[in-house]
């Protein structure tokens, strides 16, 4: 990720009174010169480091969900344990896992850290769809499959899988969205994110535009991730649409 | 591994740092914390269970009550609670009004989901024995929608929890966050001590409600889930935007 780290960390230079907007003295709620003036220093960054958390948690979650679930649905027993320890990890609210993996050897103030918490969020999300997802495949489909003589390998590729990609992106869907939200968080331990001057401005007593405006591309962000996911789906299912 | 030792000697002293200043002590945080989000959770279900109930019932509002439940994944709750103050101020009914906003859909949605899903012949037979559409709902709807209904509030009561102590970042204090966000006085050990109570105090609210939910759940409905294992593994509804 050498390409990224430049992602020095987020300091907002409002404090500067020598060059601060009139909107920022009367400290009007909402500015839109100073959003214009730290969109390239500060909010665009964040919202770049933003994006680049969510997909490596998310990429990695559903890498690791996906090999879970495919055991489980070969091996039934394997179900139960992972859905507790999953269970266990999406129970843990953020802040504590996240302060909690801290002082863990090479992890510490890291994205590392960050990244841990997050794909460990998305786990039951994606476990949880994508085996429910595998095992509504209609049994008849399963052996008119074996019937043209596909192998348990092809079958799952060619069909299995395929059939249960709604459920699985409905997974990816939700998996997506949650990190988004719970990456600000994450900028306690790792200065970085959309949380970073979320927390920045949270200290700042009296201006407020950074706030509002990191805050409303969290949502923003995790909206149109939503949207996209819908998108692909379509795209990927279009048998769907035909029924 | 020392400092996850010191952590748990400072949960022995009960929050107190050693040849420190006395600070409020982990029982009385955790308490803090207990009001705090049980207050947000109450006033949530007051407002989301009707609503959420209601437009089951009628089977009316599935698109309010289904997105709803999309937009509210998207909102971060650090951001919610920020731009609460921000707008709003300082102060209890601030972060509760965070906490409500935030617990509110994932029940409505749930319930809506749970009494929209019951089985219809279930229902005509019950209005073919000549209850009321209320006895339908108290009686038949409402005892078969238990373990989506509490779904819902599970996944609210978790959310909230998490939340307040996320409350404490925005300056709002009386929780076990309130130690993680200073760690200047607490040092390392006081805020993985801290943390450790907020994962515990979670898991032991998602196992109070858990077994609340198998008290509630009616025995017909436990047995029918026994005989069919697949229904252990409720999808999470993902719901298409319609």
């Amino acid at each position: 990720m050498t390409f990224l780290l430049a992602a020095a960390p987020v300091i907002p230079n409002f404090g500067g009174s020598s060059s601060s907007f009139a909107c920022e003295r009367a400290n009007r709620l909402f500015c839109s010169e100073w959003v214009s003036r730290n969109w390239s220093t500060v909010l665009w960054p964040a919202l770049r480091q933003h994006i680049v958390l969510t997909l490596i948690a998310v990429v990695l979650g559903f890498v690791i969900s996906t090999a879970l679930a495919l055991i489980a649905y070969r091996r039934g027993w394997f179900e139960r344990p992972v859905l507790i320890v999953t269970s266990i990890l999406y129970t843990i609210p953020s802040l504590a896992l996240f302060e909690l993996l801290v002082p863990i050897p090479g992890f510490g103030l890291s994205r590392t850290t960050a990244e841990v918490a997050l794909v460990s969020y998305t786990l039951l999300i994606l476990f949880r769809n994508t085996l429910t997802g595998l095992r509504e495949v209609p049994p008849d489909v399963r052996d008119a499959a074996t019937g043209m003589g596909m192998g348990p390998m092809r079958s799952l590729l060619r069909v299995e899988l395929p059939l249960a990609l709604p459920a699985i992106i409905a997974g990816l869907r939700i998996a997506t969205v949650t990190v988004i939200s719970l990456a600000t968080v994450a900028a306690l331990i790792d200065n970085e994110g959309l949380g970073a001057p979320i927390l920045t401005a949270i200290s700042n007593e009296v201006f407020k535009t950074e706030l509002i405006a990191a805050g409303g591309m969290a949502v923003a962000l995790a909206l149109a991730a939503d949207g996209l996911l819908v998108l692909l789906q379509r795209r990927l299912t279009p048998w769907a649409r035909a029924g | 591994m020392h400092n996850f030792t010191e952590a748990f000697k400072f949960i022995g002293r009960n929050g107190q740092i050693q040849g420190g200043p006395h600070v409020p002590t982990l029982v009385h945080l955790t308490l803090g914390t207990l009001k705090i989000a049980g207050i947000g959770v109450a006033l949530a279900l007051v407002i989301a269970l009707p609503i959420g109930l209601w437009l089951g019932h009628i089977h009316r509002g599935s698109f309010l009550a289904i997105n709803l439940g999309n937009i509210w994944r998207a909102l971060p709750s650090l951001a919610v609670l920020a731009i609460g103050v921000a707008f709003l101020g300082l102060g209890l009914g601030n972060v509760e009004l965070a906490l409500i906003v935030l617990a509110v859909p994932p029940v409505i949605t749930n319930a809506y989901v749970a009494i929209d899903e019951v089985d219809r012949d279930v229902v005509d037979a019950a209005r073919g024995m000549g209850m009321s559409g209320w006895e339908i709902l108290r009686k038949v709807e409402v005892p078969l929608g238990i373990p989506l209904i509490f779904a819902g509030i599970r996944t609210a009561a978790l959310f909230v929890v998490s939340t307040t102590t996320i409350a404490a970042l925005t300056g709002y204090g009386g929780s076990l966050g309130d130690i993680i966000n200073n760690e200047s006085s607490y040092h390392l050990s006081g805020v993985l001590g801290a943390a450790i109570c907020i994962a515990a105090l979670a898991l032991l609210i998602e196992l109070v409600l858990a077994l609340v939910q198998r008290a509630l759940t009616p025995r017909g409905l436990k047995l029918a889930k026994a005989e069919d294992q697949s229904m252990a593994l409720a999808p999470l509804a993902a719901t298409d935007a319609v």
